[in-house]
């Protein structure tokens, strides 16, 4: 990779394509210029969509009556709210960590057969179950284990305190995408795990056991964790799923801020709703900070 | 070893030159009409996955099957049971009513048309902005990359919900602060219930991140300078390299970006329901409330609809690329 751009610098410099003859830094400037232009119509976009509604969520989120102060982000770490973002972190890590190791268990068992059937199978399904979140994901559990779902009539699931308009239901649901997810993220990454690995490993005496915990593991270990975090941030900011479920009967961060900002609470908590939406703002960000670096890493080994 | 990373098809196609060696490293004194299982084989495929496993690996067979059937269930359940849900109905044993009642359901076809519309929308304006972005950024300078980078993950950092309570607060200072000037129109626009080019924008950057990476991985698989030089030295403009030089390279890319954009728009809630718009998931939601057969039902077909479009693009991606690898490689 290093290599590569290195290399890629180098052709560059010196490309007689690029400044006919000229010396190479009046080439490389021209296009540099060249590039920012064909690059700003997306830094366009997304000022307009992004950034400025950033800008706005941080200035709300400051702004206590008329002038600058804490207030809102104060009380959104208080009393609901703070039972909210509790619950919101607790589904996710929870889930994420299910996620992971069931993502893990079954790529590892499709990437390892012998049918070449199988694998395209799971990954394309993967692929579509990945994305199918929200409110088709939420009816088709509701039909499944819901109050009159089709499993929970038939065996008399309501009797033994099964509801799936709680916690454990969330959860249960939020598997659905979370393990899709998780496979394709990790399915390149056994891919990658190399058979001379192996080969040399058990040449050297090693076993199974001993392979996973010296070669495999730490391997995959960054593209496991990356995995992780990535999974707790799907399930941290997933939303259509919970509201066309639960309504508002889990104490969720999204569904707080979603109630907050329709004025279901009370009118005049639009700053609350911004504020905490900064708080999840925060927690995503400490999720992409730990995940951009791990997959980074991770494609250091396996690429 | 860019060629090497591009894909796993691209992987598979390389990886059969360095077999032989594994395979005489595994097995190495036995002939070949004398092995015990590997012999009768033709497939060289077959004898690969067995050198691939060399630890004896009969529990690993018993715990795979367990997984596989774990999943199965756990996956397939839910769709079946929606399928009875929406087909059993107690009163009146199996019949077709919930799915013909759908399209003369009030709001069906306005919401999905919506839908639609929102869709080609977002999947012209996200490919217009990140090609020329993703090409020059492989192209040409060191500064780009790093910067575009970052501005393609930034929207991952702000999960939707966040997202849409800033853009409702925008949209509020048009009627606010700017109700005498030109930009006022602009704000109105912009909202439509007709064709709200807001979502378009919101989804726009929500996709940002998915496309340009898929877009980046494609163009990683190609040698992209090799081609626009090429392109430009038989009197091609910029534009025209781009175009039929490039841009043919990166059809399954394309796909790809298109693709996970036509999901996120159909299926997406969030935004459109807060901000008081109504495609299809947000009528879905609505219609629940008087008739959850019914919505279960749209649910289903939605997910099928999916699939079989996803399907039809990786078969019509998946063969072209093929051959143009089986091209190159050899």
């Amino acid at each position: 990779m290093t290599l590569l751009s290195s290399r890629a610098r180098a052709t560059a410099g010196t490309a007689p394509a690029a400044g006919a003859g000229g010396s190479p830094k009046p080439g490389r400037g021209r296009r540099r210029s060249w590039a920012w232009t064909a690059a700003a119509p997306l830094f366009l976009v997304v000022g307009l969509a992004f950034g400025l509604p950033a800008l706005a969520m941080a200035d709300g989120a400051f702004t206590v009556g008329d002038t600058y102060g804490l207030g809102n982000v104060t009380r959104s770490v208080e009393g609901a709210y703070r039972t909210a973002l509790l619950g919101s972190v607790e589904l996710s890590a929870l889930t994420a960590a299910a996620g992971t190791l069931f993502g893990l268990l079954l790529a590892q068992a499709v990437v390892t057969s012998r049918s070449r059937a199988l694998r395209e199978a799971v990954l394309t399904a993967s692929g579509v179950l990945a994305n199918f979140g929200g409110v088709p994901l939420a009816f088709a559990f509701v039909a499944t284990l819901g109050n009159a779902g089709v499993l929970t009539t038939r065996l008399g699931l309501d009797a033994h305190g099964w509801s799936l308009y709680g916690f454990w239901g969330l959860a249960l649901t939020y598997l659905y995408f979370l393990v899709p997810l998780m496979v394709l993220t990790v399915a390149p990454a056994l891919d990658g795990l190399r058979v001379q690995w192996r080969e040399a490993a058990r040449d050297c005496g090693a076993s199974t056991w001993q392979y996973w915990r010296h070669i495999g593991v730490p391997v995959l270990l960054p593209t496991l964790l990356g995995g992780f975090v990535l999974l707790f941030g799907s399930a941290f900011a997933a939303y259509a799923t919970a509201a066309a479920m639960v309504g508002s009967s889990v104490p969720l961060v999204t569904l707080q801020i979603a109630d907050a900002l329709s004025g279901n609470v009370l009118v005049g908590q639009e700053n609350v709703a911004l504020a905490l939406s900064l708080d999840m703002v925060v927690v995503a960000a400490l999720v992409m900070a730990v995940h951009l670096p791990l997959q980074r890493r991770s494609t250091r080994w396996l690429a | 070893m860019a060629r090497l990373n591009s894909s796993s098809r691209a992987r598979f196609a390389s990886g059969a030159p360095q077999r032989p060696p594994t395979v005489d490293r595994t097995r190495p004194l036995v002939p070949r009409g004398l092995r015990p299982r590997g012999g009768s084989r033709k497939s060289t495929a077959a004898s690969l996955s067995a050198a691939a496993r060399p630890f004896g690996s009969l529990a690993g067979g018993y715990g795979r099957i367990a997984v596989l059937l774990v999943a199965g269930v756990y996956f397939l359940v839910p769709l079946l049971a929606s399928a009875v849900f929406t087909l059993d109905i107690p009163g009146q044993g199996l019949t077709l009513s919930s799915y013909t009642r759908i399209f003369a359901a009030p709001g069906f076809t306005a919401s999905l048309l919506l839908s639609l519309a929102l869709a080609a929308a977002t999947v012209a304006l996200v490919l217009l902005i990140s090609i020329p972005a993703a090409v020059a950024a492989r192209l040409a300078v060191p500064g780009l990359r790093p910067v575009l980078e970052v501005v393609c993950t930034l929207p991952l950092v702000v999960p939707p919900v966040a997202l849409t309570a800033g853009l409702g607060t925008v949209l509020r200072w048009g009627p606010e602060k700017l109700s005498t000037t030109p930009l006022y129109q602009t704000f109105v626009a912009v909202q439509n219930p007709d064709f709200p080019f807001v979502l378009v924008l919101a989804y726009a950057v929500m996709a940002l991140p998915f496309v340009y990476r898929a877009l980046d991985a494609g163009l990683r698989a190609v040698d992209v300078r090799t081609l626009v030089e090429a392109a430009r030295d038989c009197g091609a403009s910029w534009p025209r390299a781009l175009v039929s030089a490039v841009l043919p390279n990166l059809r399954g890319a394309l796909l790809n970006a298109s693709f996970l954009t036509l999901a996120l728009v159909l299926g997406e809630f969030t935004v459109a329901s807060l901000l008081g718009f109504q495609p299809f998931a947000v009528w879905i939601v609505q219609a629940s409330g008087s008739d959850a057969r019914l919505s279960v039902a749209v649910s289903l077909l939605s997910l099928l609809l999916t699939w079989v479009l996803l399907l039809a693009l990786t078969t019509l991606g998946g063969r072209r690329s093929r051959s143009f690898e089986g091209k190159t490689s050899r």
